[in-house]
């Protein structure tokens, strides 16, 4: 502990003054009134893209949304996201489908594991995922897994899931360049630090509990798992889901580098696509004059923010209510939001 | 992991899927470990080829020369997270006080409620914003510009991190001071905060690696440039960027380049954040 002066010039136990109190008075407002300034910094935010994107919306309406194409030439300008708003769904959900089961596997690993010197050090290398820069991750991926999974993974699973009836579209082999599915990857390890840290906490909370009624009854590790703590964690779980999601969703530079920026839509998720960051970051340039193509852009930003604070804010919501099913835990439930946290 | 015995009638069938299962969950930390370990080391190999004192000391040559460097990339990160730094840390300082000593009614939860939302937000968003707010309005990109739209997602970082800290000094150092006769603002500025000061410290820690390894919110905002640039006002260059921008090039000696730089990202975010995180072990420790 820090050691503490002693107070200087203070006379013990007289009123406070004026002067004191007018201190205590300035002090509080001034951080009140920062504080305030946070909130209003985010609605700033939103009204600013709101404001921005309004004219393309009144100019193209629900054609902004389902409109495939998109022309910022102007005097030929359209403008039609469903191109980015279909490949930004598809990256984020097939690195969900990744990063989830590998995610809740290493969770329930560092929560089953009895060994502190095994736990803390591999939890710490899974953060460790979180903190490298995406352009790092984007610049690897173009460099090693673009090439890798051109010359093996695509052509071998083209050839062989590819063959199968309905779900075989999916994985029809497109020649090299960034695509879809290496995008999707990507995003599944970037976001598993996320997932894993938000499920875990969830798991901790629950399998205390149900961990030693499930054991007395003589289960074994597995079945305590799958019949104790699984399905009383599962909305939390599905909340760490969507976190990950909601963040990949927005992320922007590994993606632009590695998805193969081309505005078709197609089946295959082996053909290259666009994302809705990845469209912004590749055109602001070109739209920082000009009115019409500006606002598209800031409609793309509003769009995305929206739908990203609504995958927080349910997921939030989901966290909480599964640890509070499990018990009035506060300490826990203080515990996964401040977790939650270290990881943004 | 079997600290609990298994009783003998347990059956063969119960008994090898448990076995299967935790094979299973080995499998899931092999299978995190391994694009970590495959990034690093690949960085780590082509970055140390491209690194040399030319990188830090020259700005960039014609595309077809080997050799070069980035100096006014490193410059204007400097310049850009600095002036982040310099607007973040009151502000995001400022909200933690009031959030861990003042804040427990509803302004407090509007306040801690804003602070989570910000986190999630993607960071080009903030880019996005700033760009809107602030470029088209000077009709220019700039340094300023991107400290600002960093500013947007270290603020809310700090404020909740020093919440944090803040918290962790026991209450009878507060009362204790008080009782000494100290006015509440000196008890904050010269007790609680010094006592956590460690913590503090590492909360702008935490800001800053966030900072220094974003791309996008900087590219929307500073553009980049290809010489060394000291106005504030004026499209500045930042490493994130330059690796970016030589990522997608054609010319094997700007991807030498990147590699260098992605290097140089790499081992300055993890050192932030590693240490970061051991100093917050450190002090929970210590406050407990």
């Amino acid at each position: 502990m820090a050691t503490i002066g002693a107070p200087p010039e203070v006379a013990p136990a007289t009123p406070l003054t004026r002067r004191r109190r007018f201190g205590d008075r300035a002090f509080r407002w001034t951080t009140l009134v920062v504080s305030v300034g946070l909130v209003v910094m985010l609605a700033l935010l939103l009204w600013v893209l709101a404001d921005g994107g309004w004219r393309a919306i009144r100019e193209f309406g629900l054609h902004f949304v389902i409109g495939r194409e998109w022309n910022p030439v102007a005097g030929r300008e359209v403008y039609g996201a469903l191109p980015f708003i279909f490949g930004t769904f598809v990256t984020a959900i097939i690195a969900m489908v990744l990063a989830m089961p590998v995610g809740v596997g290493v969770a329930l690993f560092l929560n089953e594991s009895g060994s502190v010197w095994i736990k803390n050090p591999l939890a710490v290398l899974v953060d460790l995922l979180a903190a490298i820069p995406s352009v790092v991750y984007g610049l690897w991926g173009l460099y090693v897994l673009v090439p890798l999974f051109d010359h093996t993974v695509q052509p071998w699973l083209s050839a062989s899931v590819g063959k199968v009836p309905v779900i075989g579209g999916l994985f029809q082999y497109a020649g090299p360049g960034g695509d879809l599915f290496t995008a999707g990857v990507i995003l599944a390890i970037m976001i598993l630090p996320i997932v894993t840290a938000v499920s875990r906490e969830v798991v901790s909370v629950v399998s205390t509990e149900t961990r030693e009624g499930a054991i007395a009854l003589g289960a074994t590790r597995y079945e305590t798992i799958r019949l104790g703590v699984l399905p009383t964690a599962r909305p939390g779980i599905v909340g760490a889901g969507m976190l990950g999601l909601g963040r990949a969703l927005g992320e922007t530079i590994a993606v632009a580098l590695v998805v193969g920026n081309s505005t078709n839509i197609s089946a295959s998720l082996f053909k290259p696509g666009y994302t809705i960051p990845a469209v912004i970051a590749n055109e602001f340039r070109e739209a920082t004059s000009a009115g019409l193509h500006r606002s598209a852009l800031l409609f793309l930003a509003l769009l995305l923010v929206v739908i990203a604070l609504g995958m927080a804010t349910m997921s939030r919501f989901l966290v909480r209510r599964t640890a509070r099913l499990v018990g009035d835990d506060v300490a826990a439930q203080e515990e996964a939001a401040s977790s939650t946290l270290g990881m943004a | 992991m079997s600290t609990m015995e298994m009783p003998r009638e347990i059956s063969t069938r119960r008994r090898t899927k448990d076995r299967a299962f935790s094979i299973a969950l080995w499998a899931c930390v092999v299978v995190a470990l391994v694009p970590l370990l495959l990034i690093v080391y690949r960085v780590v190999r082509l970055g140390l080829a491209a690194v040399s004192i030319s990188l830090f000391t020259h700005t960039a040559l014609p595309a077809s020369f080997p050799g070069g460097g980035m100096k006014q990339a490193f410059l204007g990160t400097a310049m850009i997270v600095g002036i982040a730094v310099l607007i973040s840390i009151p502000l995001g300082v400022l909200t933690g006080i009031y959030l861990s000593e003042y804040g427990s009614g509803r302004v407090a939860g509007v306040v801690r409620f804003t602070a989570e939302i910000l986190l999630s937000i993607p960071s080009i968003v903030a880019g996005a914003f700033i760009w809107a707010l602030v470029v088209v309005a000077l009709g220019n990109f700039s340094a300023l510009a991107a400290g600002i739209a960093l500013t947007v997602l270290m603020w809310p970082i700090m404020a909740r991190a020093t919440e944090e800290v803040l918290r962790l000094v026991p209450t009878e150092l507060r009362e204790g001071a008080l009782a000494l006769g100290y006015p509440r603002w000196r008890v904050i500025v010269r007790v609680v905060l010094p006592t956590a000061g460690a913590g503090v410290f590492t909360a702008i820690m935490l800001a800053v690696a966030r900072g220094l390894g974003e791309t996008a919110p900087v590219l929307l905002t500073a553009l980049g440039n290809d010489f060394v640039n000291t106005n504030p006002l004026k499209p500045t260059d930042a490493v994130p960027l330059r690796v970016y921008n030589y990522a997608q090039s054609a010319y094997p000696a700007w991807r030498a380049l990147a590699w260098g730089g992605a290097l140089m990202l790499l081992v300055g975010v993890l050192v932030l954040s590693v240490t970061a995180r051991m100093l917050s072990i450190r002090q929970q420790r210590r406050m407990r």
